[in-house]
């Protein structure tokens, strides 16, 4: 990788006295995303006070994973096509009709249920592809395709659904409502299986962290103060732990439905963070003139987005059948607003180019905890939406404030 | 006519954008009823004056007082000098092009009471208007409808429907042809017989010496001088001499060239302009390159440089018409910008924040976004590559920086140029087009990246140099092509050029 211009690798300084906004400025908003995480522990504890201690009951936050699962999948799509300076305002009607698919292809076809699976994910990669095709190559604004997509697939799906479909295959139904087998047994009222998963998940967070900070420290560049790392580490160690404990202590240990979203936040975030892939929707959301001429196929990049959130919508019209036990005409309904309200609490700019994978997902259990506290306070589901209107603009009010602030200078 | 009493003075006027002085102490007085002209190289500071002018910069962004009609004034905003009876023609026209003539003509000036607007009465003044410019045109026919001649006239028609005491046209020719621009100098004056002072900034030296009255000359930001004209006393070498009269001291460092083999040949090479169809911004363009060389293309803004080089980049720009590129004596199709980096050719824009970066990246993401394949195995991205790779350039480039890790919209201008710079140095070019590589730069890191220019050549890569700057081109290429209207008009040894000799033969075709 030795260019011509002579480079002698000379290490650079490790840093020090840089300041706050160049340690944490650049791609993603490193300190946007910190505040974001604080803010979710925030809302927990408070909730956590108001309700008297139930927000956290084990089975609590097992079904505040299962009720949440499909805006975690969703704004993990979304995310990526709001990077990209797109939106996508078709995917509540995408998961109401291949919900609507995937009910028939089981009830009246005799589906088995992977293959039912598998024919919803090629389906939402169907629709991603024929929307991408619109706005990367004919290039129609996303807002305009996926509006038109959000009324011909909701067309679609009260065609096909007209009202329900009952969905009687057990194992397909279990996808949400079960749990990880816990053939580990238990230990007291603790589901081993569990904590197992949590000590290793811990321990695959430390040592990567290690790793990463050798690679650095191997090539003589920056690294994080040590204190810094540590707390970091702690942290997230700290979090992983106390998930798992209160998991293990409900009634069925991991939900399905963690393990599927977990997957995805892991798979997605490298893609985001060390794949060309990922790089180069950062880019073209940053600047598209600029990743062009900087040898990006900024078209192929936009298709390919579509029909990843399309094959995102297809597993949350599975998640959102098997939820329920049917397929429903009107599901879906508002699910691509809650995704893209999760992605901009996330820290998601409007204008593109900024986002995490990560921050969609708090963003996500953010407005989910705010559901699930205020429904165990009773308060009415109007004021719920009151509420969540209200943390939205306020989380978008404050990045754009903090960013004038440092735009001034 | 130029002995009237003094309309407009500004004194002492200074502006700084960071880093860079873009007027240092200028003044100059305009005559009632005059046509004053403002000549000067590209970045010499004319439109900066305009806009300081014209409220653009208000007053307390810049040192220096403004005294219009004999009393101070102190702009907030263009709605104030336009109030005070002062307004600008810009040089990209400000017409909406889906509304009609009339509506354009009173757009922010509307013939209204409460609100309501009063369409007869517009009408009315909308006829009167475009008679005083010498058009006849449907005042209902939508902008978009009519040439850009016209266009053009009724910019000045909407100006006057201001009650405006002093227009300023910035290059108001730039776009017209010739017939057009004989028919707009015309009018211009017999609104100078109706007694209306203007204030024109142009390129076409040969336009300013037949229109003008006395032209005020600028050079790096400062006044050179203000010629007063009396019939034929003042001819184009007059003004360019003026443009260009400063000495070349050690602004470059020294460099032996070791010129190799032709590395790099374009032959026959048309674009047509992608919105404006049959207008070809590069016209039958013929050109090489040899390794170690560094070669300049010369040439005003407007004439096609950016054009054909982003062209040639891949066709990153216009519609191609033909042509051929030869590397190393072989033909080869690039027809986008990933094949053109893969044969090696770089394109260094000349707008960078645009074009050239991502301002919301890091310098060590954006120093690999352009040669991310190198570090990079199906897909995936050696992050620690990148940084260390990052890591060289900013030691070896001397991009001031606390780490890699830094944000490029916090950097310097000269500093982001070196990211950008390193950006394409990454992808190890043969043939590295560096477009207005010194634009908005200081005089410091000006050095800086010629020096790196120079290092570029001395690795064996050829280089293409695109600059306003004569003396920068003067300064630091090895050979000079001129460009004027999408055409190469000339080539010359810089060794033997001038400014003079150059800026000929990028204003005049017949050279």
């Amino acid at each position: 990788m030795s260019t011509d211009l002579n480079l002698v690798p000379t290490g650079g300084k490790l840093t020090t006295g840089t300041s706050w906004r160049e340690r944490f400025g650049g791609l993603g908003g490193n300190a946007r995303q910190y505040g974001i995480f604080a803010a979710l522990v925030v809302i927990i504890l408070l909730f956590q006070a108001m309700t008297g201690g139930r927000l956290l009951y084990p089975d609590n936050v097992a079904a505040l994973v299962n009720q949440n699962a499909y805006v975690m999948v969703l704004a993990i799509g979304m995310v990526m096509v709001i990077i990209a300076g797109h939106i996508d305002l078709s995917v509540g009607s995408v998961v109401a009709t291949i919900g609507g698919v995937v009910a028939i292809s089981i009830h009246d076809w005799g589906l088995s249920w992977y293959a039912a699976v598998a024919l919803a994910l090629v389906l939402g990669a169907a629709v991603g592809a024929w929307q991408g095709f619109w706005i990367a190559y004919v290039g129609i604004p996303a807002f305009i395709v996926t509006l038109a997509g959000m009324l011909v697939f909701r067309g679609l799906a009260l065609a096909i659904v007209s009202q329900s479909i009952p969905v009687l295959d057990t194992t397909f139904n279990g996808i949400m409502a079960n749990s990880l087998p816990n053939f580990l047994g238990r230990v007291g009222n603790a589901d081993v299986l569990t904590l197992v998963i949590g000590v290793l998940l811990i321990l695959a967070t430390i040592w990567a962290q290690l790793r990463a900070r050798t690679a650095l420290r191997k090539h003589n560049l920056a690294v994080e103060a040590v204190g810094v790392f540590v707390m970091k580490v702690v942290l997230a160690s700290a979090g992983i732990g106390v998930v798992a404990w209160l998991l293990s202590r409900s009634t069925g240990g991991s939900p399905i439905a963690l393990v599927i979203c977990a997957v995805l936040v892991v798979a997605y975030s490298f893609v985001m963070g060390r794949t060309v892939f990922g790089r180069h929707i950062y880019a073209i959301g940053g600047n598209r003139q600029a990743a062009r001429l900087s040898g990006v196929n900024t078209r192929s990049v936009d298709f390919w987005i579509f029909v990843n959130i399309g094959v995102l919508a297809g597993l949350t019209g599975v998640i959102v059948t098997s939820r329920l036990g049917t397929a429903l005409a009107a599901a879906g309904d508002g699910f691509e607003l809650d995704a893209i309200a999760a992605c901009f609490i996330g820290g998601a700019a409007v204008t593109g180019g900024i986002g995490r994978i990560s921050g969609a997902i708090v963003g996500a259990l953010i407005m989910g905890v705010l559901n699930q506290g205020l429904s165990i306070m009773n308060v009415d589901p109007a004021w719920t939406k009151v509420i969540k209107g209200l943390v939205l603009l306020l989380a978008v009010a404050y990045d754009l404030v903090s960013k004038r602030r440092a735009g001034t200078q | 006519m130029s002995d009237g009493p003094v309309i407009l003075e500004m004194k002492s006027i200074t502006k700084v954008f960071p880093g860079v002085r873009a007027l240092d102490n200028v003044s100059m007085s305009v005559r009632a009823g005059e046509i004053h002209a403002i000549c000067g190289e590209n970045g010499a500071g004319k439109s900066t004056l305009m806009k300081v002018l014209s409220g653009v910069y208000p007053h307390g962004s810049y040192e220096g007082d403004i005294i219009f009609e004999g009393q101070e004034v102190r702009f907030a905003n263009i709605r104030a000098s336009e109030h005070a009876g002062i307004a600008i023609i810009h040089q990209e026209l400000a017409l909406i092009p889906e509304l009609s003539v009339t509506e354009n003509m009173f757009l922010g000036n509307e013939v209204a009471t409460r609100g309501v607007i009063d369409w007869i009465a517009a009408r009315r003044r909308v006829v009167e208007l475009l008679a005083r410019v010498g058009l006849d045109i449907d005042p209902d026919i939508a902008i978009k409808n009519i040439g850009v001649g016209h266009q053009q006239l009724v910019e000045i028609a909407k100006a006057l429907a201001k009650d405006v005491r002093l227009l300023i046209l910035d290059e108001p020719t730039s776009a017209l042809n010739e017939e057009e621009t004989a028919n707009l100098l015309d009018i211009l004056r017999s609104l100078r017989s109706r007694g209306l002072t203007s204030i024109m900034i142009s390129h076409k030296l040969n336009e300013i010496a037949a229109i003008a009255d006395s032209i005020t000359i600028l050079r790096d930001g400062k006044t050179v001088e203000t010629l007063t004209v009396e019939d034929g006393s003042v001819n184009e070498d007059r003004i360019i001499r003026g443009m260009v009269g400063r000495s070349m001291e050690s602004r470059f460092p020294s460099h032996t060239p070791h010129i190799g083999e032709r590395i790099f040949e374009v032959r026959d090479w048309v674009v047509e302009h992608p919105q404006v169809p049959g207008r070809l911004v590069t016209k039958h363009a013929n050109f090489y390159v040899r390794a170690g060389e560094i070669v300049g293309f010369a040439g005003l803004m407007g004439a096609g440089r950016t054009e054909m080089a982003r062209s040639i980049f891949g066709r990153s720009y216009g519609i191609w018409h033909g042509g051929q590129i030869y590397i190393d004596g072989r033909e080869v199709e690039v027809t986008s910008v990933k094949e053109a980096i893969a044969h090696g050719i770089a394109y260094v824009p000349e707008d960078r924040k645009m074009l050239g970066l991502n301002l919301l990246d890091t310098i060590k993401g954006t120093i690999s976004s352009a040669g991310i394949d190198r570090i990079s195995k199906r897909g995936v991205i050696d992050l620690e590559a990148s940084a260390a790779a990052a890591e060289r350039y900013r030691t070896a480039m001397r991009i001031k920086a606390a780490s890699v890790d830094v944000g490029v919209s916090t950097l310097s201008g000269g500093n982001q140029q070196k990211v950008v710079l390193s950006k394409w140095m990454f992808t190890e070019p043969r043939l590295a087009i560096l477009d207005e590589p010194t634009r908005g730069i200081d005089v410091g890191a000006k050095y800086e990246i010629y020096g790196l220019i120079n290092e570029l050549a001395d690795q064996g890569k050829g280089v293409v140099m695109i600059s306003s700057e004569l003396p920068e081109l003067l300064g630091v290429c090895d050979r000079i092509y001129t460009v004027f209207e999408g055409r190469i008009t000339g080539e010359a040894d810089a060794r033997t050029a001038t400014q003079e000799s150059l800026m000929r033969q990028m204003t005049d075709t017949a050279a």
